[in-house]
């Protein structure tokens, strides 16, 4: 399992800087602050195990996070803080959730070059674009009208040409496009839409953060397994043992 | 005549407590609940910083007495509203400040806006007492008795109309208050009055109520303004009382579909629901309902549904009723009877009258009961025995919903109310809780432990053997059986289970490979938990766990206090990466406000009483007259806090309690300082010290009494009507209160009479001690529980009159005073 996903986090990201050489001059600016980014990035990963998996979070992932201009995805008067490792208002009581988690999420969806991906909750559209370059094709659905055009503009403008955004109701997901290898919620629920886990893919992937706004308290992973069982794990972000002293009870 | 000249006092000391209650619901729903505790400490800023104005300024200001009062109190209705619609227009983000600290300027900016109020309304008192040193009592009485009136009355006031508009009352009263001072103006005190009277009128009536909405100025991160995002939501209903705003919204377009604890395996799609948000947030939904079961069948693959599956036609209580979900789950599951309680009537009037239609007329049916009640108390007082006592994922029976006191006590999960619910089952029956479940578990954890507690209470040999614990992703249900659980029910447990993806975390005879199979967590928490918790390493594993997870009693009734200090730095490092979510940011604001107004009380109280010594003169020991009103201050509150926290459970509802215990307080305190100059003479002898010594042993000796006797008191006389159960509660406060309205006038008179430039601090002194005494008896009773917090208090006050005893030089007899103001 693991050499193939090297290999497709390879693949990807050739394909991630590809992608991104093609966009715009803005891809440029501030790339200090993102390299920056991604140390703490790194270092978070480093102590939070259980929703890292294997050797830590794809440096795929973390060579597309470093490209993509996030201070071009949040409101102008936030623009100073974009490479900060924080969640960020960006209007209609909406996040652009924080870069850690984002990384976080991006690897656990573990999407390869010819995957389909969903994702629920367009925001900013950030989410969108990390994942472009590691999927054939991204579609991402935002409730709410200002927010969903105004990501469908940007991603445009900033030429992630495999991305469609549609305004709608994220609960039946996208049937004309699925399966989908992965998914990714970002819209807070009180349970999991059915049509979600009808459109993921046997062997695909589901993400959900769970919490409230500004403080993600885990990462939901959904999994159909080949025989179309389903099964969830709750990642924490955060290396945390509740017992002191680490043991456990018996 | 002379009554009429200390109506303004009242008036305005009504006005500022009100005020204070108001703010405190307003804030619940711009903000969140927590920041109800911030409220007292802006008021205690008001406070500490007026007494240093006056005390500065006396001697100009007593020149023009009634226009100083006049001016203030006006000052008072301006800034009232002023500055609330100036506060709420910040652009403060509470749920940002772990991210951005600039978050903390907007935070002081809003305290810098909502002190002055406060600064004007204790500005007119701290004059009063300036003013009439004579009569000390009596404006203490008018002071008390309008507070008393004021907390009562805005409680009242909020039934009738919505907070802003009641914010209008308050400011009006304000206004009100000056008219009648400005009338003793000697020159155009007519005109005065005639257009402070007018200015009142016209608040009432005239101003935009778009100045004050809340609705626009909630947060964006609040459910209801996140609801209304969505295209073609609306509000289609809105209430509300003292007991929280509740907002009935529908979303044709994208709809609520609230489920929690929904199974993976469910591909039903919830019908049309109309969302009930209390205070803009925690929300309850409706479901439409036409009487075909199978349009709701969803509700039988819930986690909360598996104690049906136990049980056949059973009579079923649900602590909590809602929008009406688990009812419609009741009738579905062939439920004979049930009973459903509720305890905010506009909430039944929602759901039984004005949707009644919508939810398919459920609380309608014969075999549905709805009862308006506090959960705890009609499981305590019902004589009916039911096959299943349901409490759902409702916590809209909380004081902390209220908002009044945004004390979070919570009679619904003590170790008390299981054994009371335990009692309601019929033989074989079982009580279900459904909580969120949090990761790493406090909540649920912690009603294990709980569960555990109770069952050996009531004298379970292996309490393991009544537990059954199933948890989906984001919810898990606890049952409880009056017999152990047999192998059917056992094996009916796991079939529930496994048809669902929910996961087993403790049924009789369970082994490690039944856990963690569908819902998978790095560790599982709640099966190793509970096998700790119920071996002899009970103790250590509480002891270890980084969460307080000690089961809730109703001296303790904390469920919901998680906090354990030494998790703090670590979680505190642990922020940006989830640590934030972990921590329990309602004790760490408690901390911090206690802070705050410790370090507000001394810079606004001491230096300046430290720089001022030389006019207060020799005669008067300052630290020890310091301390006396400090100590008055602290023990006052601290009882009457402690019995606005035990007699939530007597009178059977937050708002009851904080209502007739903080008016009873206030009305008989305010007597009690009536009467004190005549205890003094016929009682003390004509001394003060003594006076006060007798006050505080019957003070001593009925605390004393009422820590050993109101268990058993509240425990014969539960079941009584309201009506009789609050003139019982104002009887037993009655005599208490009394004796606790003497020490404060009787003190003044002493310490007035050595000096008239020290009453401005002894008011002062007194009223910032008052106000961290509601906040340290908050935390106090968290970790000494009720009896600790009157124990405390007991102390205070029999060491009291030794401060004064012992000044040097002094002389019982104030007419004997030969010092006078130095100023």
């Amino acid at each position: 399992m693991r050499p193939l996903t090297q290999c497709k986090a390879l693949l990807a990201a050739v394909l991630a800087s590809a992608a991104v050489v093609s966009t715009s001059a803005p891809a440029q600016d501030r790339a200090g602050e993102r390299a920056a980014m991604i140390e703490t990035i790194k270092s978070h990963a480093r102590s939070a195990p259980s929703a890292v998996e294997g050797q830590g979070i794809d440096p795929a992932v973390l060579a597309t996070m470093a490209k993509v201009p996030r201070h071009l995805f949040v409101p102008e008067e936030q623009r100073g803080a974009a490479y900060g490792d924080r969640p960020l208002p960006i209007g209609h009581g909406q996040t652009i959730s924080q870069p850690f988690i984002v990384a976080l999420m991006t690897d656990l969806i573990n999407a390869g070059p010819g995957d389909a991906v969903l994702e629920i909750g367009t925001g900013s559209g950030y989410q969108a674009a990390v994942l472009s370059p590691h999927a054939a094709k991204v579609y991402s659905i935002e409730i709410i009208p200002e927010l969903g055009q105004r990501a469908a503009a940007r991603l445009a403008e900033l030429r992630y040409g495999n991305v469609e955004v549609k305004v709608g109701d994220g609960y039946y997901g996208w049937p004309e496009h699925a399966p989908f290898d992965g998914i990714v919620v970002t819209a807070a629920a009180s349970h999991i839409p059915p049509p979600l886990v009808e459109q993921l893919a046997k062997g695909g992937r589901m993400v959900v953060p769970v919490g409230a706004p500004f403080a993600t308290q885990f990462l939901m992973l959904v999994e159909k397994r080949q025989d179309g069982s389903i099964t969830t794990r709750q990642l924490l972000p955060v290396g945390f043992v509740p017992l002191r002293g680490g043991g456990r009870a018996r | 005549m002379r009554a009429g000249r200390l109506l303004p006092v009242g008036l305005i000391s009504a006005a500022t407590l009100a005020y204070e209650v108001l703010l405190m619901r307003l804030f619940s729903i711009i903000q969140w609940h927590q920041f109800a505790y911030m409220i007292i400490s802006i008021a205690l800023l008001g406070f500490g910083a007026s007494g240093t104005f006056v005390a500065l300024a006396r001697r100009p200001l007593m020149q023009r007495y009634p226009a100083a009062f006049a001016a203030s109190a006006a000052l008072f209705g301006i800034t009232a509203i002023a500055s609330f619609a100036g506060a709420e227009r910040l652009p403060f983000n509470a749920l940002e400040i772990v991210w951005n600290p600039r978050q903390l300027g907007w935070l002081a900016a809003s305290y810098a806006l909502l002190i002055l109020p406060f600064f004007f309304g204790a500005t007119c008192i701290g004059l009063a007492f300036s003013r009439h040193p004579d009569e000390i009592g009596r404006v203490y009485a008018f002071d008390l008795i309008g507070a008393g009136i004021g907390a009562l009355g805005i409680v009242g006031l909020l039934f009738l109309v919505f907070p802003t508009a009641a914010l209008r009352f308050v400011a009006a009263l304000g206004f009100a208050a000056a008219a009648l001072a400005a009338s003793g103006i000697a020159r155009h005190g007519r005109l005065a009055a005639g257009s402070l009277g007018l200015a009142a009128a016209v608040i009432v009536v005239w101003l935009p109520a778009s100045f004050t909405a809340t609705g626009p100025h909630m947060s964006e991160y609040k459910g209801l303004r996140m609801a209304l995002e969505v295209p073609n939501a609306r509000v289609v209903e809105e209430q509300s009382s003292p007991l929280g705003l509740l907002t009935v919204v529908e979303s044709p377009t994208v709809p609520f579909r609230y489920a929690p604890g929904l199974s993976l395996a469910n591909v039903q799609e919830p019908p049309a629901q109309l969302a009930v948000f209390s205070d803009g947030d925690s929300i309850t939904a409706m479901t439409a309902y036409g009487g075909d079961p199978a349009t709701v069948a969803y509700l039988g693959r819930t986690a909360a549904a598996l104690p049906y599956r136990l049980l056949a036609r059973p009579r079923v209580l649900v602590l909590g009723a809602g929008g009406g979900e688990q009812v419609l789950l009741a009738l579905n599951a062939g439920a004979d009877n049930v009973d459903a309680v509720e305890v905010n009537p506009q909430m039944i009037e929602l759901s039984r009258n004005r949707f009644a239609s919508f939810v398919g007329g459920i609380f309608n049916r014969p075999n549905v009961n709805l009862h308006l009640a506090e959960a705890r108390a009609f499981a305590a007082t019902t004589g009916e025995r039911y096959d299943l006592i349901q409490i759902p994922l409702l916590d809209s029976f909380s004081a902390a919903a209220a908002g009044v006191q945004s004390m979070h006590e919570n009679y619904t999960y003590t170790v008390e109310a299981l054994r009371d619910y335990l009692a309601a089952l019929r033989p074989d029956g079982v009580v279900a809780i459904t909580r969120w479940l949090r990761v790493p578990p406090r909540d649920v954890l912690k009603l294990l432990a709980t569960a555990i507690a109770a069952l050996e209470a009531e004298g379970v040999p292996e309490p393991g053997r009544h537990l059954a614990l199933i948890r989906s992703w984001n919810t898990a249900t606890l049952v409880v059986a009056k017999l152990p659980f047999g192998g059917e029910d056992v094996a009916a447990i796991r079939g529930f289970a496994g048809e669902n993806f929910f996961d087993i975390s403790w049924v009789p005879d369970i082994s490690a490979s039944d856990v963690n199979r569908y819902n998978q967590l790095d560790q599982e928490y709640l099966y190793e938990g509970a096998l700790a918790l119920l071996s002899p390493d009970r103790a250590d594993f509480t002891e270890r766990y980084k969460f307080d997870i000690a089961p809730a009693t109703d001296n303790r009734p904390y469920f919901f206090d998680f906090f354990r200090w030494r998790a703090l730095p670590e979680l505190l490092t642990l922020r940006t990466q989830g640590g934030a979510a972990m921590l329990d940011w309602g004790y760490l604001i408690l901390v911090t406000t206690l802070v705050q107004a410790t370090i507000l009380s001394t810079v606004l109280i001491l230096l300046p009483l430290w720089f001022r010594r030389r006019a207060l003169g020799r005669a008067v020991p300052r630290l020890r007259f310091g301390l006396y009103f400090l100590a008055l201050g602290l023990a006052f509150l601290f009882i009457e806090i402690a019995f606005i926290q035990r007699f939530m459970l007597f009178l059977g509802h937050p708002l009851y309690a904080v209502a007739v215990v903080l008016a009873g307080f206030l009305a008989f305190a305010g007597f009690g300082s009536a009467v004190a100059a005549r205890w003094k003479a016929a009682v003390g002898g004509g001394s003060a010290v003594r006076a006060i010594t007798l006050a505080v042993v019957v003070i001593g000796f009925l605390a004393g009494t009422y820590l050993i006797a109101l268990p058993s008191i509240f425990e014969r006389l539960l079941a009584l009507p309201d009506a009789a159960k609050i003139a019982i509660a104002l009887l037993l406060i009655a005599p208490l209160a009394v004796f606790m309205g003497m020490p404060f006038p009787l003190g003044l008179s002493h310490v007035g009479a050595r000096s008239e430039e020290f009453l401005p601090w002894a008011w002062g002194i007194n009223g910032c001690a008052s106000v961290l005494s509601a906040i340290l008896a908050a935390l106090l009773a968290m970790h000494v529980g009720f009896t600790g917090v009157v124990t405390i208090a007991t102390i205070l006050y029999l060491a009291a009159p030794a401060l004064l005893a012992g000044s040097r030089g002094s002389s019982p007899d104030r007419n004997r005073s030969r010092t006078k103001p130095s100023a």
